[in-house]
C-alpha cells in the first residue's frame, strides 16, 4: 500500500536554500498505516508542530510528510535536562495504489497528522460480466 | 558564585540537588524494563528558573482529559492512556509504531513546589507544566546594618 523510502543524505539535501541556516535536527516520525476498504489511513506523530506548519506533498506515487519545529523555550528559563530532542520530522512514502488526490483529507490534531488517501475510482478493480455463449 | 572543591552551597543549590536526584531516579528505575517500551515513558525535559521549574513531554495524539498530572511534596506524577485505534472490522494493518497502551511515570523535583501554582497547558502534543517554589521556601534576604 505504502512503501517507505529513505532519503538520501543530510536534511539540507531535502531542505529549500533559505533553511540551510536551521540546526534542527530531522526526525523520522513514528507512523500508523491501515487500510480500511478503500481508504489508506497515515498517522504520523509529529508533536510539537503546528498545524500551519505541517507539509504534506504527493508528486506522482511520493507521499511526503513533513512538519517544521520552532524550537520553544520557555521565557526565563535555563535547559537544565533532556532526555529529549526536538527537530523537524520528515517521512516519505511510495503509494502503490492510484490515490484519488482530490479526495485527500488532511487534519493535524494534537501533534498528529492523519491523512485519508482513498483508491482513485479507476484503479479499483472492476468486475467484468463473462457472457455466456 | 564561587566554585569550591566543598560546595558549601550544594546542598541549596537546586541544580546541583535535581541532577542528583535525577541520577538517583534513573538508577533505581534501571532494572525495571518493559518490553518494547522504555522504562521512563514518556521522556521529559527540564528547564530551570531561579525560583520556579518547567517540564515538557511530547505525548502525542493524547487530548487534555487523558493526561493526568499529580503532585504531592516533591514527586511529580504524570499518567495516561492512549486512545485506541478505531478499527473497523475491514481494517488491515500495514505499520504500527505509534506508541499505545497506558503509562505512568513519577519524577523527583528538586524543590516544594506550591501546589496553588502550577500551569499546565498542552499544545500540539508537547505537555508543558510551570511549577513554582512556594513563596515561604523562597531563599530570602537578610539585610545586614551597619552598626
Amino acid at each position: 500500500m505504502a512503501k517507505e523510502l529513505t532519503t538520501q543524505g543530510r536534511s539540507d539535501v531535502t531542505r529549500g536554500r533559505e533553511d540551510a541556516e536551521r540546526t534542527a535536527m530531522t526526525f523520522t516520525p513514528a507512523v500508523d498505516i491501515l487500510a480500511q476498504g478503500d481508504v489508506t489511513v497515515i498517522l504520523a506523530d509529529m508533536p510539537g508542530v503546528a498545524p500551519e506548519d505541517v507539509d504534506v506533498t504527493l508528486e506522482r506515487q511520493h507521499l511526503a510528510l513533513k512538519g517544521r519545529i520552532r524550537p520553544h523555550a520557555p521565557e526565563g528559563y535555563r535547559r537544565f535536562s533532556s532526555e529529549y530532542r526536538e527537530g523537524d520530522y520528515l517521512r516519505v512514502f511510495t503509494l502503490s495504489d492510484e490515490v484519488d488526490e482530490k479526495q485527500i483529507k488532511a487534519e493535524f490534531r494534537h501533534g498528529v497528522l492523519r491523512l485519508e488517501l482513498p483508491r482513485a475510482t479507476h484503479a479499483k478493480p472492476k468486475k467484468i460480466s463473462v457472457k455466456a455463449a | 558564585m564561587f566554585e569550591t572543591a566543598f560546595a558549601p552551597f550544594g546542598a541549596a543549590d537546586p541544580v546541583a540537588e535535581m541532577r542528583r536526584m535525577q541520577g538517583a531516579m534513573n538508577r533505581l528505575f534501571d532494572g525495571v524494563s518493559v518490553p518494547d517500551r522504555p522504562a521512563t515513558y514518556p521522556p521529559v525535559n527540564f528547564w530551570t528558573g531561579s525560583d520556579s521549574v518547567v517540564m515538557t513531554a511530547e505525548l502525542p495524539g493524547l487530548a487534555e482529559d487523558d493526561i493526568e498530572l499529580t503532585v504531592k511534596n516533591t514527586m511529580l506524577s504524570i499518567r495516561g492512556t492512549y486512545p485506541e485505534a478505531k478499527e473497523g472490522e475491514n481494517t488491515v494493518w500495514h505499520r504500527r509504531e505509534r506508541p499505545a497502551g497506558s503509562f505512568s511515570r513519577s519524577v523527583e523535583l528538586p524543590f516544594r513546589i506550591d501546589p496553588d501554582r502550577i500551569e499546565a497547558r498542552f499544545t500540539n502534543g508537547v505537555l508543558t507544566v510551570e511549577m513554582q517554589r512556594p513563596e515561604e521556601d523562597k531563599p530570602k534576604r537578610i539585610a545586614i546594618k551597619t552598626s
